[in-house]
């Protein structure tokens, strides 16, 4: 009779044991929200693309590669991909720089050293949209905060001021300062992260290597370039993917800052679709503008994380 | 080449007081050994001369000139760490090259310097690799000629052997007496290795407690300990201690032989050993085991080498004989503050 039991035990026993089944189980959720909320999505904005479809009804009639060809003539487009590359390419820059120094200064020990590390990180923690509003009225026209303190400073507002004799300086309206607002924004917010990303990377470093270096009579350059760097590159790179694509794909700033404005000076490839696409209704042309994203994050990817396996072997 | 003197030193952290008031002068070329244990302060001595730890208070002279305030960079020295701390990244080549580049040093007077260096260790074959892909022992010559090649005043080794396996260990300790001796740089070596440091110190120095205990050449250390921590600490096995008369006597384990049967001084101090355990290691013998006039409450364990010519068939575990210690041999100790008597 025992076996009996033993049996019935393991018939149930060897379904719960088979590895195949529990990695199917367990792998499912993964796949099913990579498809339905990924893979879907990815396959109609290809098909909308290359079609004339628009939100005002079901109606999507095929039009080949029109979509595209009407984009690469539309000087708004060359702008807006102009846009792109220089808000995340120059945030890029900035944040590694600056990340850089604060995480050599978060490495060092001084009194007071837990606020210094708190205020680093605050922006990161609060909400992005709440703090773009926050920076849409630092940057109002009338009441900037910024141009008050730069009026008191005398640096602004009168004949023969640095600055110029206008009473404000227009962050979000005239000239390249939109574009120079909306940078400052993207490194304000991101810097954290970059901060965070590079001090891990300099914390990697055995200690060893680094009082090494110091031994062997290399200054603060060398060490930085010959030996630092080249040794958190692929902690690096996750910092350089990450800033780069959480720039390139990013809408709020734009969307609440200036909504793409003056005259669409200011539109990445994010905002013009969702403004072409979205509010403009024509959904064809918005996804074609939005696979524009695809090949440079792909390829992007693809790039730092062989570059990571490779430094990793 | 230069000398070394500290004064007075101490590098504290909080209440640690990691080095504790050390003076110490090293002759130009020589080569001296910080043995002790871990936590003794003899790494943190290491750091403090190569400027890596800022000392509390007292002076660090190198080649005469005060260095307290100079940066390890302008030292002039060169160290070897534990872990060999080479740039993963980098060529064995450009491992070696690097302190000549921070020299700024012209490319091909840097080539020459690094083929002298290899040459010197014999790793001409491997400078184009990355350290990840050399072995222990060949990692320890890269870091090795890396230290040599820009001719440092000061050559600091912190356990540069203690990751080697035993045999490569030999063979690295052969082979850094025979770079001291090519290169005559004055040395400073960590180790909590005695054999080490008997083995490759001019003079050594027991620490202990960030305190100089005794130093001197090794032997004397070994025959002459200072007191019973020194006693302890130096030899392997160390000294044995029994408690006599009032008086701590101490002796090596060499010298405690069964009465008659070992070399005839004439002087000869009588004890009785209780056999507690025996090991037969082929060329000695390893016996454990009481002295009957140790005073002490319980006695501590006392350890006799002997030839296995000399005891085979003699000794059996359980068993009391008479044994003998030339009194030339003993050295007395204070019970209560550990001090040498003689």
């Amino acid at each position: 009779m025992a076996t009996g039991v033993l049996e019935k035990y393991g018939a149930r026993q060897r379904l719960l044991d088979s590895d195949r089944l529990l990695a199917a189980i367990l792998i499912a959720p993964a796949i099913i929200y990579i498809v339905a909320l990924m893979g879907v999505p990815f396959v109609l904005s290809i098909y909308y693309s290359l079609s004339d479809v628009t939100t005002g009804g079901t109606d999507a009639p095929f039009v080949g590669l029109a979509n595209f060809r009407a984009l690469i003539g539309d000087p708004t487009f060359l702008q807006t991909l102009y846009n792109t590359f220089l808000v995340s390419g120059m945030t890029l820059l900035i944040v590694l720089v600056l990340g850089t120094i604060q995480a050599e200064l978060l490495l060092r020990s001084f009194r007071g050293k837990w606020l210094v590390r708190f205020l680093i990180l605050l922006p990161w923690t609060a909400p992005v949209s709440l703090s773009v509003i926050g920076w849409l009225w630092m940057f109002d026209s009338i009441f900037s905060p910024i141009d008050w303190s730069l009026r008191q400073a005398g640096l602004l507002g009168h004949p023969g001021a640095l600055l110029g004799p206008a009473t404000n300086l227009y962050w979000l309206g005239s000239g390249g300062l939109p574009m120079a607002s909306i940078i400052l924004v993207n490194v304000w917010r991101i810097l954290p992260l970059g901060t965070v990303i590079v001090l891990a990377g300099l914390n990697s470093i055995p200690r060893e290597v680094q009082e090494q270096a110091l031994v062997d009579g290399a200054g603060y350059f060398r060490r930085l370039f010959q030996v630092n760097l080249p040794m958190m590159l692929p902690i690096f790179g996750i910092a350089v993917l990450f800033t780069f694509v959480f720039t390139f794909a990013d809408m709020v700033v734009i969307y609440i800052l200036t909504r793409g404005g003056p005259a669409n000076s200011t539109h990445v490839l994010t905002t013009l679709a969702f403004f072409t696409g979205v509010q403009g209704g024509s959904l064809g042309q918005g996804a074609a503008i939005a696979l524009f994203m695809f090949p440079v994050l792909a390829a992007l990817s693809a790039i730092i994380l062989m570059l990571i396996r490779r430094r990793e072997v | 080449m230069a000398t070394l003197e500290t004064r007075d030193l101490h590098t504290h952290f909080g209440s640690v007081r990691a080095v504790d008031g050390v003076d110490l002068d090293v002759k130009n070329g020589e080569f001296i050994v910080l043995l002790g244990a871990s936590g003794s302060g003899k790494t943190t001595l290491m750091r403090t001369i190569a400027g890596l730890e800022k000392p509390t208070s007292g002076e660090v002279y190198i080649g005469g000139r005060l260095a307290n305030r100079l940066p390890p960079k302008t030292r002039n020295i060169a160290m070897v760490f534990q872990s060999y701390a080479l740039y993963p990244h980098k060529t064995a080549y450009k491992n070696i090259a690097f302190p000549l580049q921070a020299l700024r040093m012209p490319a091909d007077k840097i080539r020459s310097r690094v083929t002298w260096a290899a040459s010197l260790l014999s790793i001409t074959h491997l400078l184009d690799r990355k350290p990840r892909a050399l072995s222990g022992g060949e990692r320890q010559r890269v870091a090795l000629a890396r230290a040599l090649v820009r001719e440092p005043a000061i050559f600091l080794m912190d356990e540069p052997l203690s990751n080697l396996d035993a045999k490569l260990r030999h063979s690295a300790r052969r082979e850094l007496k025979r770079l001291h001796r090519e290169t005559g740089v004055t040395t400073i070596y960590v180790t909590h290795d005695q054999v080490e440091a008997m083995g490759l110190g001019e003079r050594v120095a027991v620490m202990n407690a960030g305190r100089i205990e005794q130093i001197g050449a090794p032997l004397d250390i070994y025959r002459n300990p200072v007191n019973t921590f020194v006693a302890q600490f130096m030899g392997s096995p160390p000294m044995n201690l029994v408690l006599r008369s009032g008086t701590l006597i101490g002796f090596h384990a060499e010298d405690f032989f069964p009465r008659g049967r070992g070399p005839d001084y004439g002087d000869m101090e009588q004890l009785t050993f209780r056999v507690v355990q025996v090991e037969e290691l082929g060329s000695e013998v390893l016996v454990y085991g009481y002295v009957a006039e140790d005073e002490r409450e319980p006695p501590r364990e006392v350890l006799a080498t002997l030839p296995t010519a000399l005891v085979s068939g003699y000794i059996a575990e359980g068993a009391e004989y008479p044994f003998e210690v030339p009194r030339h041999a003993i050295r007395r100790f204070d019970p209560a503050t550990g001090l040498g008597k003689d």
